[in-house]
């Protein structure tokens, strides 16, 4: 594997190498030398066009601890902001000997063309691009609602037959877009609620079934209730009438929240619009997956930075050629 | 050419039991032992050793330790894929640390092992235990405990096989 672009051009094996190996990298998270010397004389560049919290930091960690060295790059305070094109801002980043690039942009398709435009020679990791895809939200999502089912024994395993209803604003979101082609490969089903006006055109064709009705989701007692955030900075228009009808007709509210089996976990990218989408009861309860989401994420984008800048990135153990 | 038999399963058993006795003389304060076995085949050798260790009254914890994400050779070759590292709850400080592994050659796996090791505690003392010594060294390593010494030529091959993994048992140079 040479990029990591989107969930959707990933292989069951490659998806399933890089969740157990993120198993073993969280085991380096917990010991008391939280460093491997794997990418030691290895640059990774941080290019955040978007801003970003969790996930550039979480990145950030992970290839500390994999010992490579790390170059934050943002738009904001960049030669961008004096008008400085995708490609002259890559071809710097070649000149400087960048091994991996990890991008966030607002347009989508931005990685592919950074990956494939001949620009540069570094490995190109996704991290969010437009409303196309995030492909390590995915993935760090999937070995969530693992380890959470399966604990110690999570290696191997995939999502036969686990039940995720994603609700919310699937029309902006990446998260789903990724989530919806990794957990369908690893056998999950999964199910989209949301208000029709926040619902893609052209769905009919994705593996999944939709609805409408919240209330009847979260009767059906599904095992994972994926909250997507409400994107406000992506809406333009009016989408739906208003914050408080958006509250109770597809918000987490407590009342919700108790209907739902003990075993649920409620699931939330982050970050979190409190009150609207998802209730503080809700955010807070035993339930909630968001900080596991968010440990998770370092682990994740360990094994995913291993596996594109460790090697020989013409071919891996991902594509099962693995060495005796 | 043909493979060539070098050890059978009685010979292995046999060379367990020897390398569990002399574990236990070396060890001549009674220290705790963990024995830590290389991926994928040292585990399972590590695995027996500790029961036959148990078996003649040694104090024994036996674990795993992967050193991929130590290894020297990662450039330039498919990624690995890594094999989980289970240390026993113990801990390694200040502990005897036998490393076991099946076949010994250059010792950069060793090396990659002794690094792993200093990331996860101080032992007292390391020892390496190894089921075949084929020699071929790229680094001053040397073992404390061989099942069987084998001079070969780089182009051989050893392989072991274990009954865990492979269901038969035995050790062929090729």
């Amino acid at each position: 594997m040479r990029h990591l672009l989107s969930t959707a051009e990933l292989t069951r094996d490659e998806a399933l190498t890089i969740l157990d190996t993120a198993e073993d990298m969280a085991d380096v998270s917990d010991r008391e030398v939280k460093k491997l010397p794997t990418l030691r004389g290895r640059t990774v560049v941080n290019l955040f066009f978007e801003d970003s919290t969790r996930t550039r930091i979480s990145f950030e960690v992970a290839a500390k601890r994999l010992s490579a060295d790390v170059i934050n790059f943002s738009a904001k305070g960049s030669s961008v902001s004096k008008g400085e094109s995708l490609k002259d801002t890559a071809q710097t980043l070649q000149a400087m000997g960048a091994d991996g690039v990890v991008i966030r942009h607002g347009a989508s398709g931005a990685p592919h063309t950074l990956a494939h435009a001949g620009w540069i020679d570094a490995g190109v990791v996704n991290a969010g691009d437009g409303t196309h895809e995030h492909p390590t939200q995915a993935l760090l999502d999937a070995f969530t609602i693992r380890r959470r089912l399966h604990g110690a024994a999570s290696r191997g395993r995939d999502l036969d037959g686990v039940a995720v209803t994603i609700v919310g604003d699937i029309l902006h979101s990446r998260v789903a877009r990724s989530n919806i082609w990794l957990l369908t490969l690893l056998g999950a089903r999964v199910r989209l609620v949301a208000p029709a006006t926040l619902l893609p055109v052209g769905i009919a064709g994705w593996p999944v079934e939709t609805g409408y009705d919240l209330d009847a989701a979260v009767d059906a007692g599904p095992e994972v209730l994926m909250m997507l955030r409400v994107q406000g900075e992506r809406m333009g228009d009016a989408f739906f009438p208003g914050e408080r009808e958006y509250a109770r007709e597809w918000g987490l509210h407590p009342e919700r929240l108790a209907r739902l089996p003990a075993t649920t976990m409620v699931m939330h990218p982050g970050p979190m619009n409190r009150g609207l989408e998802i209730s503080a009861a809700a955010a807070d309860s035993p339930a909630s997956t968001v900080l596991d989401q968010v440990a998770n994420g370092v682990s994740v984008r360990m094994a995913v930075l291993y596996h594109l800048l460790a090697g020989d990135s013409r071919g891996s153990a991902l594509r099962g050629e693995e060495e005796p | 050419m043909a493979p060539r038999t070098l050890l059978q399963a009685e010979d292995i058993r046999r060379a367990l039991t020897r390398i569990a006795y002399e574990i236990v003389e070396s060890n001549k304060d009674d220290a705790d032992l963990v024995l830590l076995g290389i991926p994928t085949r040292g585990v399972h050798l590590a695995r027996r050793l500790a029961a036959n260790l148990a078996g003649i009254g040694a104090s024994v914890e036996a674990g795993a330790l992967d050193v991929t994400m130590y290894r020297d050779d990662l450039r330039g070759r498919p990624t690995r894929r890594p094999s989980p590292t289970e240390i026993p709850a113990g801990g390694i400080d200040g502990k005897t640390v036998v490393l076991v592994d099946d076949v010994l050659m250059s010792g950069r796996t060793i090396r990659a092992a002794l690094d792993a090791l200093g990331d996860l505690g101080r032992p007292r003392i390391v020892r390496l235990a190894v089921l075949v010594d084929r020699g071929h060294r790229e680094l001053p390593i040397r073992p404390d405990f061989v099942g069987k010494n084998v001079p070969t030529a780089t182009s051989e091959r050893i392989n072991v096989r274990l009954e865990e993994i492979d269901a038969f048992e035995e050790v062929t140079i090729q």
